[in-house]
């Protein structure tokens, strides 16, 4: 059997790499997909935990992380989607109004 | 058998995350990302929980991420990305993998001791719907506002002004 750690440093490894994403990318479509990936790594931490300690409750938790992300995609791309309509592009380069 | 598909899945979710941040056309970056909810899926499956991995792929991988694909689309050519050496300075991806690098071994580091493992564990369907309406009712009915609230901003927020909605 797998010893749990395994699936924690998995969780671990692709939350540093959604971190990464964030960090690397410019399209602000992009960067929301990163934060897709960081809240997967969240989840498979919750289930990994919840399979620890033979509860249920890590799975219920993962279950409202997902339709929160859900929600938060929702929003995000109308944000997108309005920067996109005011500037042709959504490259977070020019997001600069509020630049002092 | 366990060991193989933890191996293989892991394997597959690494290098299509990989995939997910350094690919410079979105739509490819996406379908990425959707192999990774596979590889998930599957690592759900093999620490018990079957609904979880199920509802990984209908609702995130099925809905929420094909809602992403088509506003990828419709943004058509206002949505690539620039590649990785005009993006930044060089100075700027050095620092960022370090600190990347680092994060992901100082988590290594500290997560290698549990040798615990794993009980023998189902979150069926059964169970997690008596929860979630028995012991877990206040939270399932905020998150169902939540949506709810989310719906109302992002109509509210991408609506053209017209007046009618």
């Amino acid at each position: 059997m797998i010893p749990v750690s395994h699936y924690l440093i998995l969780a671990g490894i692709l939350f540093g790499m959604g971190l990464l994403g964030i960090m690397l990318r410019r399209n602000l479509l992009l960067i929301l997909l990163s934060v897709e990936l960081m809240l997967n790594a969240a989840n498979l931490t919750l289930i990994a935990g919840s399979a620890l300690h033979g509860n249920v409750d890590g799975q219920i938790m993962a279950f409202f992380v997902m339709v929160i992300a859900a929600a938060e995609v929702t929003i995000g791309l109308a944000i997108a989607v309005l920067l996109f309509r005011k500037e042709s592009s959504v490259d977070t380069s020019v997001i600069e109004n509020l630049k002092g | 058998m366990t060991v193989f598909l933890f191996y293989l899945c892991s394997v597959i979710a690494v290098l299509s995350a990989a995939g997910v941040i350094l690919h410079p056309q979105p739509t490819r970056a996406l379908l990425s990302l959707i192999v990774t909810m596979f590889a998930l899926a599957v690592l759900y499956l093999l620490l018990g929980a079957p609904f979880l991995a199920m509802v990984n792929l209908i609702v995130y991988a099925g809905a929420v991420l094909v809602l992403f694909l088509f506003v990828i689309m419709l943004l058509g050519v206002g949505a690539k990305d620039a590649p990785l050496k005009e993006r930044f300075p060089l100075i700027h991806i050095l620092f960022s993998l370090v600190i990347g690098g680092a994060f992901i071994a100082a988590l290594a580091f500290l997560l290698r001791g549990g040798k615990q493992t794993l009980t023998a564990f189902e979150g069926t369907v059964e169970l997690i719907g008596r929860r979630l309406f028995t012991q877990y009712l206040l939270p399932f009915e905020l998150i169902a506002l939540l949506l709810l609230v989310g719906i109302f901003a992002a109509i509210s927020l991408a609506k053209k002004d017209e007046g009618d909605l």
